[in-house]
């Protein structure tokens, strides 16, 4: 109110063409400093939001983390321009990928991992770093076979496809046998991704026979987890120092596993794989748990 | 274009009546600027013929010319990154070039959202829309320091999200559906807003290659001013017309070069005067008729 009032009073006494002018650039410096600084608050929250990439949006190999990536990329497209199979697309406004970036989705079209990596060599800012020369060590993202509902092998079949396709096959990908416990008598080979050698290309998304891809390549963020740095394996610390650590431990016996049902006579097997342990898994399992499966009783 | 048909009235004096061409000349070179730079980049995935790979942002002309915006240049810096330096050798290339010929051609010879605005100042005198309200012209340059602020403050390239400049031409180029509304956005603020509003007062983009053109060698001149009939039809048509008076009126100036670094150099301005009053010229011609 005060200040209303002081510039009412000198506007009556002398609106004098420099009060004038003053007024006139005060009014334009809030008009513009505002916009600015909305622009910046705009700006500022959707680059916290686009931070994170959408779970289906891949990188380009060699990209930087994401946060550095959007300091130096500059959406000039060279990257989709030279990437032969057009795996890459620059993102449109609106789309959840920050505007103008390029990204790749696996299902769509999966990186074919060309030796020269034409796509880092495009880029004109580093954004994709040139430091990547050795394709298969790109992380673009990691797999992940997330349905384990759908997945054919999880039901038992061998269909492979995953793994047939993986270019790093039996290193990203690996088949590993598990027991099936639900026909008891066969065994399951599951596709396992491993992250030391996933490059992230999306060809087993891709490849997926199942109308929904059971495996999924994700931004390596989303997909993988982390010890904590204090963290030691003793199998690994063991081979390493030639030894155990903390010297021969007394072996204890497994108690709890009487009657068990035949899903468990694996890990009797394996805990146990030596003398009287046989009588066990020979143990026809309660019928009632295992309804549902097929059970001729016949055993290896 | 539809551009082609503009006249603002003036079909009164008895001048000699000039041609098309000579009606139009500035403004179908400078349509045909910015078409043929469209088309290099797309007469590779068109044709298979590539002459320019990329966009305004960042691009590589024949395989061998690196081009790149100076703008992103100075964002992806202030972000703390430092590109390689094909980035920066481009950057420089384009910085020289718009130091030298003059800033704000780009806005008028290459930016496709010049097409855009020109198509909503045309309109806008076509159905006689005199409302709306202009922000202050210089709002560009706080503008411009705010996305620069962003981009520190964020440490991304923040004013990429939106910026029509790159937007319409990546689009143009690559597909676009999101970002259509930003520039229908423009069109309709040009329209019923603010007259030039966006490129004469708002654009950042513009801003910058302005700052750049401070001492840049091609200008418009008004050599034959002694001949103005006061008719306002370069007012009227100029997108900065501001610009014209010192030149043309003496005010504050004897020379007759347009030197306000905030002149496109569209040369509108030579194409609609019935006197022939300008003329496109360089920064040392001091020449008045």
């Amino acid at each position: 109110m005060d200040t209303g009032k002081n510039s009412a009073r000198k506007s009556s006494t002398a609106a004098s063409p420099a009060s004038v002018a003053r007024r006139k650039f005060i009014n334009s410096v809030a008009a513009a400093a505002g916009g600015g600084c909305l622009l910046a608050l705009g700006a500022g929250l959707y680059s916290r939001q686009a931070a994170a990439l959408p779970a289906q949006a891949l990188r380009p190999p060699g990209a930087l983390p994401e946060a550095d990536f959007l300091a130096a990329c500059v959406r000039c497209g060279l990257c989709v321009r030279d990437c032969p199979y057009d795996t890459l697309k620059l993102s449109d406004l609106g789309e959840p990928v920050a505007t103008g970036t390029p990204y790749f989705t696996a299902r769509k079209i999966a990186c074919e991992m060309c030796d020269d990596i034409p796509c880092v060599k495009a880029c004109p800012t580093g954004a994709l770093d040139r430091q990547l020369t050795d394709i298969n060590k790109a992380q673009m993202g990691l797999a992940a076979l997330v349905d384990h509902e759908s997945c054919l092998n999880f039901l038992g079949l061998r269909c492979d496809v995953c793994y047939r396709v993986c270019p790093v096959i039996d290193k990203a990908i690996t088949l590993e046998t598990h027991h099936n416990p639900r026909s008891d008598r066969h065994a399951m080979l599951l596709p396992t991704v491993h992250s030391d050698a996933c490059t992230g290309c999306g060809k087993c998304e891709k490849s997926c026979v199942l109308p929904e891809a059971a495996i999924k390549v994700f931004p390596r963020q989303l997909a993988q987890g982390a010890l904590p740095a204090h963290y030691r394996k003793s199998w690994e610390e063991k081979a390493r120092h030639g030894g155990s650590l903390i010297g021969e431990q007394v072996e204890m016996p497994a108690r709890g596993f009487e009657g068990s049902t035949a899903g468990r006579a694996a890990t009797e097997a394996v805990t146990a794989p030596t003398g009287a342990a046989p009588a066990a898994p020979s143990v026809p399992p309660p019928p009632a748990k295992t309804a549902a499966g097929i059970n001729s009783r016949w055993k290896p | 274009m539809s551009m082609a048909t503009t006249t603002v009235s003036s079909a009164s004096g008895c001048a000699p009546a000039r041609s098309l061409w000579q009606r139009q000349r500035w403004l179908i070179l400078r349509r045909a600027s910015q078409l043929l730079i469209l088309l290099a980049f797309l007469s590779g995935p068109w044709f298979g013929v590539w002459i320019a790979k990329g966009n305004l942002s960042s691009s590589l002309t024949l395989g061998v010319l690196p081009l790149t915006d100076p703008l992103l240049v100075l964002q992806t810096l202030v972000t703390g990154h430092l590109p390689y330096s094909s980035a920066l050798i481009g950057a420089a290339i384009v910085l020289g070039f718009y130091l030298l010929i003059g800033g704000r051609v780009f806005c008028s010879w290459v930016c496709p959202v010049n097409v855009v605005t020109d198509a909503a100042a045309w309109s806008r005198r076509r159905l006689g829309i005199k409302t709306g309200r202009v922000p202050d012209a210089n709002t560009r340059y706080w503008l411009l320091g705010g996305l620069l602020l962003a981009a520190a403050a964020t440490g991304t390239l923040a004013w990429e999200w939106v910026n029509p400049v790159s937007l319409l031409h990546r689009g143009l180029i690559f597909g676009m559906s999101g970002g259509l509304f930003v520039i229908a956005g423009i069109f309709m603020y040009d329209l019923l807003v603010a007259s030039r509003g966006w490129c004469g007062h708002l654009c950042p983009v513009g801003a910058f290659y302005g700052l750049l053109g401070k001492k840049a060698l091609l200008r418009v001149a008004a050599p034959n001013r002694k001949a103005c009939d006061d008719c306002m039809d370069c007012f009227a048509v100029c997108p900065e017309p501001q610009v014209i008076r010192p030149a043309l009126k003496k005010v504050g100036q004897e020379s007759p070069l347009i030197l306000a670094s905030d002149c496109t150099t569209c040369g509108r301005c030579i194409d609609v005067c019935d006197k022939q009053v300008f003329k496109m010229t360089h920064r040392f011609d001091q020449r008045s008729e």
